[in-house]
């Protein structure tokens, strides 16, 4: 019986695993695009260590692809290395070193187009134009990949992982640097982006358009250009990420153009010239966050509406908020801001008098920026105060009713 | 000179203020340090203090030893030494002191809590500011008749500095904001010690903001090498020319 029984068993396995096809300098296959050839739909590939210069491969068949010990596939810094198209496919711990450049076409050590349940893990790309480049794609899975780039201009180099037009995605512990945007969003929807290092890159370490329904958490953003752009989108969710050290003239933690409808949560932004910038933005919930040492925590154009501030850490920052207008549509209440200097009798952990985020010297500097020789000083620190005693050019509505005494733990 | 100096800060530390002041430097910054959790909080505090009291300070007790040695002074003058020599040694007395105060006072804990660049860009404002307002309260007190104006003058000449001045700045820069402004910013910071001063450990505080548009160029310009020259080529200045005038105006006197 128990015989039968694995005879059964074993007969519903075997089909599904296919060949496995030995790829390798020493081996009777010594070239990929020979094994991929030979190789039928469900075999495996395995790419023994070696360089291989075999210019563009393509990829249609449902395989695995695996490298072992590092094989290297060299694109000679004229040809696009990989271009799969089609369903079931993974790739796995191959080096893609020198794809080409070109100025017509977006080349890519890895491109992947009208693909479906596509897996690229443990692979390292190196010096690429575009690393990894997918395209009208679902359920593509982007996981443990080193992207190391070499940055010339911005014109002169693609985007980490990019991806146009394609939904389930899943993009997971990469590391990227020293590319154009490092990771890339158009047309991405029900997408996440989860535990990714993305720094050095020369513009935006997360560039995110007209991306709906999409999360992001735990990703570390370092020192990019421009730090974070996320525009034209509805309910994303951003949670748990560290925007770090996003210095320059015009850079930001997270920029927020036009975004609706979405979530904000357990972020560190950590020196940077502006936390969050938002423009035209509207619903947004943005709680517990903690802004240390920026030197704008928050700069909030006078066209968003309906966002809510609550149970944020507002420490050290040179100025809290900055604003452009004196109409207030948003909501802050609940936070912790260092600079507060009010009291609390009742002792319920809530400050009795509101606090006013937006000092007369970010007004002033919003308005003229020069004024900002002027930070630190006497004259500014008394204009501060007398300011708060009697409200006339900050937005006298923008005001934490309900601060915070202690900080909040997150 | 030398030893006409030495008499001066002989007298000084016989009074016991400049003693009261070290102290009260010390504790103030040592409290500081104290209550503030992050070194760079308690910097923040310490550069109001160097920015506000030490000019203050240094202009009060230079005019008033000025007025209360003035005796020493006239005796002095009997004696077949020259007036500029006689001047210039008791600006070193008295700037000796006062500096060796805020070292003691203020460096110490600096040194002690936050030994790093800002703490030194500090430490560097807060010398230069005691030997600039020492040098210009000796301005006052020569020119000034009597005791009592020529604390007045140095009460305003402070209140000019550390208040008026950025107000008349602001103002400035709204009247004349649709011109561009970089170099003449530049060129205001210049005419104020005080804001010198605050700009050049400003610069290694608060980079997050100043990395701003407006404050990428201030930072290029104070941030540099010839940024720094500049700072301290004009601190000297300010240092020298009033105590030129001083003396200036001190031999041809007529006591």
């Amino acid at each position: 019986m128990r015989i039968i029984l694995t005879i059964i068993l074993t007969s519903f396995l075997l089909p599904s695993a296919g060949r496995t096809i030995i790829v390798g300098p020493n081996q009777s296959i010594r070239s990929l695009k020979k094994g991929i050839e030979q190789a039928k739909d469900k075999d495996s590939i395995i790419l023994l260590a070696g360089v291989y210069k075999e210019g563009s491969i393509t990829l249609t068949k449902s395989l695995t692809i695996t490298g072992q010990n590092n094989p290297v596939l060299d694109g000679e810094n004229k040809y696009e290395i990989l271009l799969i198209s089609g369903k079931h496919i993974i790739i796995r711990g191959i080096t893609f070193l020198n794809s080409g450049y070109s100025a017509m076409n977006d080349f890519a050590a890895v491109k992947l187009v009208d693909c479906s349940n596509i897996t690229i893990e443990n692979n390292t790309v190196r010096n690429a134009y575009f690393a990894i480049h997918i395209s009208n794609t679902a359920f593509a899975v982007i996981r443990n990949n080193r992207i190391i780039g070499s940055p010339l201009s911005e014109q002169m180099t693609g985007n980490g992982i990019h991806l146009w037009k394609s939904k389930n995605a899943t993009i997971e512990k990469n590391s990227i640097q020293g590319h154009r945007d490092g990771i890339y969003f158009e047309f991405v929807t029900r997408s996440l982006i989860v535990d990714n290092q993305s720094e050095k890159n020369i513009r935006y370490g997360l560039h995110f358009m007209f991306s709906n329904d999409d999360s992001y958490y735990r990703n570390t953003f370092r020192n990019n250009g421009a730090g974070v752009a996320v525009m034209y989108s509805k309910k994303v969710t951003m949670a748990g990420n560290h925007f770090e050290q996003n210095w320059g003239p015009s850079s930001y933690g997270i920029l927020l153009k036009d975004i609706t409808d979405s979530d904000i949560r357990l972020n560190t932004f950590y020196k940077n010239s502006v936390g969050i910038h938002m423009e035209g933005s509207s619903r947004i919930v943005i709680q517990k966050n903690s802004f240390d040492e920026n030197g704008w925590a928050l700069k909030i154009q006078a066209s968003c509406d309906d966002n809510v501030f609550h149970y944020n850490n507002f420490t050290g920052n040179t100025f809290d908020v900055g604003t452009n207008g004196t109409m207030v549509l948003n909501e802050f209440i609940n936070n912790y801001w260092d600079k507060y200097e009010g009291y609390d009798i009742n002792r319920d952990g809530i400050g009795d008098v509101p606090y006013h985020p937006v000092s007369m010297y970010s007004m002033i500097v919003q308005q003229n920026p020069y004024a900002l020789i002027l930070l630190r000083s006497f004259t500014v620190s008394l204009l501060d105060k007398a300011e708060k005693a009697i409200p006339s050019l900050t937005p006298e509505h923008l005001l934490d009713n309900k601060p915070m005494m202690k900080q909040i733990t997150l | 000179m030398i030893k006409l100096s030495k008499y001066v800060l002989y007298d000084i530390l016989r009074s016991r203020i400049i003693l009261a002041y070290t102290l009260f430097l010390f504790i103030v910054s040592l409290s500081m340090f104290q209550m503030e959790e992050n070194s760079s909080k308690a910097m923040l505090s310490l550069l109001n203090i160097v920015l506000i009291v030490l000019p203050l300070i240094s202009l009060v007790f230079t005019t008033i030893h000025y007025y209360n040695s003035y005796e020493f002074i006239e005796l002095m003058l009997s004696q077949p030494l020259s007036r500029t020599r006689i001047l210039l040694s008791e600006f070193v007395g008295v700037s000796i002191s006062l500096l060796s105060a805020f070292f003691i006072g203020a460096g110490v804990p600096v040194l002690l809590f936050a030994a790093n660049d800002t703490g030194f860009a500090l430490l560097f404002a807060g010398g230069a500011l005691t030997l600039v307002f020492t040098s210009i309260a000796f301005l006052a007190a020569v020119y000034a008749r009597d005791k009592a104006r020529g604390i007045g003058f140095a009460l305003l000449l402070w209140f000019y500095f550390a208040l008026i001045y950025d107000g008349l700045v602001l103002l400035i820069l709204f009247s004349f904001s649709d011109y561009p402004l970089e170099k003449l910013t530049l060129v205001l910071s210049a005419l104020n010690p005080i804001d010198l001063g605050r700009i050049f450990i400003m610069l290694r505080m608060d980079i997050g903001a100043l990395m701003g548009y407006t404050g990428a160029l201030y930072k290029d310009f104070f941030g540099s090498g010839s940024g720094i020259l500049f700072t301290v080529g004009i601190m000297m200045l300010w240092v020298v020319l009033p105590l030129w005038l001083a003396v200036r105006k001190f031999k041809r006197k007529d006591l």
